[in-house]
């Protein structure tokens, strides 16, 4: 196992550091250093995902998130969490850091096994504003390690030592961990594989005057990271009548074609993927359309009707089923609790709301504009993380 | 289901560009057609692609279907009771294997066209055959794979057949010897996978200091080269080395996949691999499946007009190649010849299904200024 971060730490004093309060002080003083220690690196200018880490735990933007809760002055954090970060994506591991230090905790976070130099460069950033006299009180509630995935021994000596473990999925990875028992007080939270997807108001659509801008949103929630991240919307649904719709489509995915096609590498085995998928449900599904693009870097697929278990056949790297609705609440039915995030663009944010409780879904966590899917917040997956991972007072 | 007496009638390589062109174009939309009327799940791919069969002008036009897709659907236009065998492979191991289900029309033309791709290569006589393999492959039903299919349909052009190998994988030197004395004098057919005869034959004549007499042989051996290209095996020195130690001096790389079984790819002694009259070769650009130019890397789609039993006659397969020419390879066959250059790699996805937290700076403008 590799101590990555502070230097010269052990595992063993971080089970006897005691809990902050959520939001305390010295970690808001902590994240903000690390806020302008990372927006200022001139390495970071090329790494927008590290950027925007910086950018969401500035000082403003942690007094911001505080302002949402009311009951902060009766709660600790729970102890130790052990954070399990998701293999490819490296950034996540610092958002689940922080979470857990603006909880209160001490945080044990395996790394992503590979190198990334994002891992890298806020490893770094850490360890020098750690250095700093002012932040010593803090050394004891960070551990970065890494090790390897397979070493159980480690697994299981972190998971029995820990408060709460937070794992990051796919639920392979979810089932792998929690193999090793946590004591009996401790809990898991865990973000498993979900399943998004996008409604538009097509006549809203084809009035807006910033196609490109919408086109660019809907790039950064789906290509980004190869329509893989659990946010990324898999399905669009067009409200409108038919007519405006394919009016409201073949404008929606040309613009979204230009803005693709000077950014995104499609790999070969991702279009015969892609070409596979459109077939193999087409084949099961009557009434199916493939939709012949001018090449292969959007793949679309019209069906007639929505069907509940359409979350089991999500393809990536630009791959959309697309169904035309009259009436929002044709959507409920195909909610299954695989849902995440539902983005949207044209509606009214409380109409939406008002959909998924009143009309009392089995999914669906997170409703969110389009381009701005990959949003981190405090209130993830369903979760208020900061509730979570801190415990309550009550005194009577 | 398509007569192909017109075919079975024609020497395997006798068909120029445009003689071809019109009768593979036009055997591919009948089975488009009959594939339709027959395979529903067939239909309903073709549906979704609003395909039109009198829109076909070449070859090329047919809709193609992903060779994964056999894995995933059960693809057959027949009936049930009409099916006499049905085919499987797994590429790798804990794979889902390929499901083709032939019925007996489509089971005796795969025979016939393959017996006339080989002899084509071979001569007419069945010869005494060695196969680089362990009988244990083909008795073992759990073990039977692309492999034991393999072995089973060359078999037919064998008069007498032994193993190479011992149960244990072990080269049995001494049946080998007695084997090549008794067939001294006439040609033998040498048969196996790929990185077996390297594995199992040559080196393991190199490390005991054995060499077997096989200049009588004609080696034909396929599979891919994925194991030889690891060790830096090229297909130059797999036929210096094996003419070097036993005399074999021709070789025979194939092309096939169990998708498409009959109609295979055979090399010549140029060192081409060549589309019979039974089959064609297009190779498609990956960022939009247009057909690539005559030396343009791309991927693989096979066609074969034996598949009648199942709507497996137009595949996109997950290999890179590349087509060298056409009607003028210097072996004198008419037809397209072309390389394998070896399967695609997995796409290395971000995301990975559990994610957030990520770069959209380009939605905050003023992000972007105060950091800048």
């Amino acid at each position: 196992m590799q101590l990555m971060s502070p230097s010269k730490a052990d595992l063993v004093t971080i089970r006897l550091t005691r809990p902050l309060r959520p939001f305390a002080k010295e970690v808001v003083a902590f994240l903000g250093d690390l806020s302008e220690a990372l927006v200022s690196d001139y390495r970071v200018r090329t790494m927008p995902d590290v950027y925007s880490f910086g950018f969401w735990c500035r000082r403003a933007a942690l007094s911001a998130m505080q302002r949402d809760y009311c009951d902060l002055d009766s709660r600790l954090g729970r102890g130790v969490v052990f954070h399990v970060a998701p293999g490819n994506v490296p950034v996540n591991f610092a958002y689940s850091l922080a979470t857990g230090l603006l909880a209160g905790n001490s945080n044990i976070v395996r790394l992503p096994s590979k190198d990334f130099e994002q891992v890298r460069v806020i490893t770094e950033s850490i360890n020098a504003v750690m250095s700093l006299l002012v932040h010593q009180g803090l050394r004891d509630h960070i551990r970065l390690i890494r090790y390897d995935r397979d070493d159980h021994e480690i697994s299981s000596e972190l998971s029995a030592i820990c408060d709460v473990r937070v794992i990051w999925g796919g639920d392979k990875t979810i089932n792998n961990i929690r193999r090793h028992q946590i004591s009996s007080r401790s809990f898991d939270v865990t973000f498993a594989d979900r399943y998004s997807a996008c409604v538009i108001d097509a006549c809203v659509y084809l009035n807006a005057p910033d196609r490109s801008v919408i086109a660019r949103g809907f790039y950064n929630d789906t290509y980004l990271f190869d329509q893989n991240a659990c946010t990324a919307p898999h399905l669009v649904m067009w409200l409108g009548s038919k007519e405006v719709v394919d009016h409201a489509r073949d404008a929606f995915w040309s613009e979204l074609h230009a803005y693709t096609k000077e950014r995104y590498r499609l790999e070969p085995k991702s279009a015969v993927d892609k070409w596979a998928n459109a077939l193999r449900y087409a084949a099961l599904h009557a009434e199916s359309q493939i939709i012949k693009g001018e090449d292969n870097l959007i793949s679309r697929l019209l069906i007639s009707r929505l069907e509940p278990g359409i979350e089991d056949s999500r393809g990536n790297c630009g791959f959309f089923f697309e169904s035309q609705i009259d009436k929002l609440d044709q959507l409920l039915p195909i909610v299954s609790r695989r849902f995440q995030t539902l983005s949207y663009l044209g509606l009214d944010k409380a109409v939406l709301q008002d959909l998924v409780i009143k009309g009392r879904a089995l999914g669906i966590d997170r409703i969110v504009p389009i381009g701005r899917t990959l949003d981190f917040s405090l209130k993830w997956d369903g979760y208020d993380l900061i509730n979570t991972l801190s415990r309550l007072l009550t005194v009577a | 289901m398509i007569d192909l007496t017109a075919w079975h009638a024609l020497p395997p390589y006798s068909l120029d560009h445009k003689a071809k062109e019109a009768m593979l174009t036009q055997g591919l939309i009948e089975l488009t057609v009959s594939h339709t009327a027959r395979c529903l799940p067939y239909r309903q791919m073709i549906d979704a692609l609003g395909f039109n069969p009198r829109a076909v002008k070449t070859a090329k036009d047919i809709p193609f279907l992903p060779v994964q897709l056999f894995k995933e659907l059960d693809l057959f236009s027949v009936p049930q009771e009409e099916i006499v065998k049905t085919m499987t492979s797994s590429g790798t191991s804990g794979q889902v294997p390929s499901r083709i289900y032939l019925d007996r029309v489509t089971s005796a033309n795969q025979i016939k066209a393959m017996t006339r791709i080989v002899h084509a290569v071979t001569g007419a006589q069945r010869m005494p055959m060695i196969v680089v393999d362990s009988p244990a492959v083909i008795k073992d039903r759990v073990l039977f794979s692309a492999r034991g299919a393999g072995i089973l349909g060359f078999s037919i052009f064998a008069r007498e057949r032994i193993f190479a190998l011992r149960e244990d994988m072990q080269l049995d030197i001494e049946g080998l010897s007695s084997f090549i004395d008794k067939h001294s004098g006439s040609p033998v057919l040498l048969f196996g996978f790929t990185f077996m005869v390297w594995q199992n034959l040559y080196k393991e004549m190199v490390s005991r200091g054995v060499r077997l007499n096989l200049t009588n042989a004609i080696l034909i051996h396929g599979g891919g080269w994925k194991t030889l290209v690891r060790e830096a095996v090229s297909s130059r020195m797999f036929r210096e080395c094996l003419r070097e130690t036993c005399g074999i001096t021709r070789i025979h790389d194939y092309y096939g996949m169990v998708e498409q079984t009959g109609s295979i790819f055979i090399e010549c002694e140029k060192g081409h691999l060549h589309a019979s009259i039974y089959s064609d070769v297009i190779v498609r650009r990956p960022h939009d499946f247009s057909p690539a130019d005559v030396g343009e890397v791309g991927l693989i789609e096979v066609m074969s007009v034996l598949p009648g039993s199942y709507p497996g006659h137009a595949l996109l397969t997950e290999d890179e190649g590349v087509i060298l020419g056409e009607d003028d390879c210097l072996c004198g066959r008419l037809g397209k010849y072309f390389r394998v250059n070896g399967r695609l790699k997995d796409a290395e996805l971000r995301g990975c299904s559990d994610i957030y937290g990520v770069a959209k700076v380009l939605n905050h403008p003023e992000g972007l200024t105060h950091g800048g």
